[in-house]
């Protein structure tokens, strides 16, 4: 063989590039259209997005340029996060936004002495105290439900229907699997009832009959029908994807767990759920993203979340041709939170992996 | 005494018992509640309201709907328009999701990241965001119909919606279908025979190719010619807007546009999935024996990788059925639009109206799943 027919030896990163992305003329053709694409849709949409764009101002006039006129969020700011909560009461909101943070914190901190004890002590003291600070009563000012909206009630309904929905589910997810047929009857026609009708005939089910089957003059507030609405149905969902964590685990625990003389519940509650839990966590997190997304709907029974609020901001004659601007700032904001979520279920996931040197 | 109560037969009945006394106590409560403020509000009850006029009006129906026609008629006009959404999203989503998935396996960098951007941007925002977006932020930001943006002259898209030409006869395509169904039979007995064939013989016979061929080019022409023998009614501008052909209402295209391609990110994860499943020993193994890339694709990956994706596609499907009432939300009239929305302000009957609907999408599930199973049992694949 010569020594001029020796292949050329590229440099390592210039042969990783040639193998991921010019293998064969037909992939070098891809990467070339694919290139082109990319170029022509993102500068136009950096140029909108960030070179062009306004950014500061307080009215539409100051939106000259033929970028996006983030003024307009500015000035919606405090709409699109407390919807019409009155301004002098949002320090609450806040204020119990700080706390929720502060306890994950400190509660996600493996050091924290007597760990269970207070993750048992903040889910029982929490979630009342957060419907007295955002509802009032008690020394603070009423603040009706109608008021509330924007990125608050999103996540207020997000969390207080997860709330319900997890225990609910792990109970459905037991009852299905149940050793008394009409208990796992019961829970079968539950949970595939819930699953087979969309969230929208849900949340218009319990706006419109839950006041309905309650006895006269007991009123459901109306966020209230929509956080149960929302309740069961992932309720339903959350069942499934504990139900394939309970169906992971080998046969053999729960037995030893008998054998060793323990009941039932206890049997659940200190050998079975906990593993069955870890197993399930990423389709439960899957479950509670789409609870986040779903929350929108409410919208339908006007009750006005983030993007309701995005959707109301429209209609305002002050601000017109925003459509691009709100929608693009809602969707961040959903994109980010849902895309956090799923990361984080998917950290928890490969460390748990490799506690257990799989 | 005390022996009886440890009894394991005796406790499961007590409890079961008393969970069933339970919930019928429940459900007692809440019916004697709603009956008691039914009759206070005054509320009609019964089905009879399905056979009075309705007096609706339904922009886009294409079962021939008027408004003195009964609420009967109108929850028809809103089942079609829910399953031609659906369908025409299903199909497409499926498309786009398979397309997607198997990108995202690509050998070259630069498409598997676009595909895993498309997935992640698409799934983690709310559908209803989509929904409104494509309405609102797309649609309505379309030409007047005098500007409107044409095809060939003959499809035009402007802010009223998307109009496209209809057959004025349709009997060459009657012709085309009933050729296509004789080509598909033909197929079906011809691997009937090569199959035989090839457990006798060992004879190998180009299937694919001719299936290709018999199933797809020829009914391909057939149609091809059928859309040149026969007329069309063209839409065409006249005054302010395009008369003639059928017009898509833009609900429909903002709520198609928004179900296909928020269902095909679930898709493509779904298809990924099932073909990773497929161990890389399988291919070499394949590889192994002989058999070509393609050969190895056909019969080694999508026999194994099928089963693993049919069960969770069917879901994707189910969820897009759902989904499809999403379109309440831009008023294009589906069931939920239509029924549980206009004829329930105008009838009050709540609970009849909400008991139909949920009837309704709950067979369609159960039809949807009992097929998929039946498609499941079939492919399912045997091992020892």
């Amino acid at each position: 063989m010569k020594l001029n027919e020796l292949p050329r030896i590229l440099p390592p990163w210039a042969e990783t590039l040639r193998q991921r992305l010019f293998a064969t003329p037909l992939d070098a053709l891809a990467t070339l259209v694919c290139l082109y694409i990319i170029w022509r849709i993102s500068v136009p949409l950096i140029e909108w997005l960030l070179i062009d764009a306004t950014w500061d101002g307080t009215t539409r006039e100051d939106c000259r340029s033929s970028g996006a006129c983030w003024v307009f969020i500015r000035a919606r700011f405090g709409q699109f996060m407390y919807g019409q909560y009155p301004l002098a009461e949002r320090w609450r909101v806040d204020l119990l936004g700080l706390l929720i943070v502060g306890a994950a914190v400190a509660l996600s901190w493996r050091g924290l002495p007597r760990r269970k004890e207070a993750s048992i002590l903040a889910l029982i003291v929490l979630p009342p105290l957060g419907v007295w600070l955002l509802y009032g009563g008690w020394g603070l000012k009423l603040v009706e439900t109608r008021e509330w909206g924007g990125l608050m009630l999103t996540l207020f309904l997000a969390i207080y229907a997860g709330l319900i929905a997890v225990p609910l589910g792990i109970l459905l997810a037991l009852g299905r699997r149940s050793r008394l047929p009409l208990i796992r009857f019961a829970s079968v026609v539950f949970i595939e009832f819930w699953r087979g009708v969309p969230i929208i005939t849900v949340i218009f089910l319990a706006s419109l009959l839950l006041p309905l089957i309650m006895p006269t003059g007991f009123n459901v507030d109306r966020l209230a029908r929509a956080v149960i609405g929302l309740a069961f149905v992932i309720a339903a969902y959350m069942a499934e994807a504990v139900r394939g964590g309970l169906q992971a685990l080998p046969d053999g625990q729960a037995e030893a767990s008998q054998a060793l003389g323990l009941g039932y519940w206890r049997t659940m509650r200190l050998i079975v759920l906990p593993q069955a839990l870890r197993i399930s966590l990423p389709a439960m997190t899957n479950e509670f993203i789409a609870l986040f997304k779903n929350t929108t709907l409410v919208l339908i029974v006007s009750i006005f979340d983030l993007l309701g609020i995005a959707q109301a901001a429209l209609a305002d004659p002050a601000w017109v041709g925003m459509n691009m601007e709100a929608y693009v700032f809602a969707g961040a904001i959903y994109w980010f939170s849902c895309f956090g979520l799923s990361q984080w279920s998917r950290l928890k996931e490969k460390r748990l992996q490799t506690a257990y040197g799989r | 005494m005390i022996g009886f109560l440890r009894d394991r037969k005796v406790r499961d009945y007590f409890w079961q018992g008393l969970a069933t006394i339970g919930l019928l106590a429940v459900v007692w409560f809440f019916v004697q509640n709603a009956s008691e403020n039914m009759q206070k509000a005054g509320m009609a009850t019964g089905f009879q309201f399905l056979w009075r006029d309705s007096g609706i009006e339904v922009p886009f129906n294409l079962t021939g709907y008027k408004p003195s026609d009964t609420i009967l008629a109108l929850l028809w006009t809103g089942i079609v328009n829910t399953i031609l959404v659906s369908v025409v999203s299903i199909a497409v989503a499926t498309v786009i999701g398979f397309s997607v998935g198997l990108l995202r396996l690509s050998r070259n960098w630069l498409l598997s990241s676009l595909a895993g951007f498309y997935i992640e941007f698409v799934r983690n925002i709310p559908l209803l965001f989509f929904v409104l977006f494509w309405y609102f932020g797309v649609l309505a930001a379309l030409p007047t119909p005098r500007e409107s943006m044409g095809l060939f002259d003959v499809v035009f898209l402007n802010r009223r919606g998307l109009s496209i030409p209809t057959p004025n006869d349709l009997a060459g395509f009657r012709i085309a279908i009933v050729a296509t169904l004789v080509l598909i039979a033909v197929q079906f007995g011809l691997s009937r025979w090569a199959r035989a064939r090839q457990a006798r013989t060992g004879r190998d016979f180009p299937l694919w190719a001719v299936g290709f061929v018999l199933c797809g080019a020829l009914p391909l022409a057939a149609f091809v010619a059928a859309g040149f023998t026969t007329s069309w009614d063209v839409p065409t501008l006249r005054g302010f807007n395009y008369r003639g052909g059928f017009v898509l209402v833009p609900e429909f295209v903002a709520l198609f546009a928004a179900l296909s391609t928020y269902t095909a990110g679930f898709i493509a994860e779904v298809v990924r999935g099932g073909i990773q499943s497929v161990r890389q020993g399988q291919l070499d193994a394949g590889r192994a024996l002989g058999l070509s890339p393609g050969r190895v694709v056909r019969l080694v990956v999508i026999p194994q990788a099928m089963p693993v994706i049919i069960p969770p596609i069917t879901s994707q499907y189910l969820n897009l059925i759902k989904n499809s009432s999403f379109g309440a939300a831009i008023a294009y009239p589906d069931i939920v639009s239509v029924f549980m929305g206009s004829a329930l302000v105008a009838t009050g009957q709540a609970v009849e109206i909400i008991a139909i609907t949920l009837a309704i999408y709950l067979t369609l599930s159960l039809f949807v799943s009992l097929l998929m199973n039946w498609y499941n049992a079939r492919h399912k694949l045997v091992t020892r």
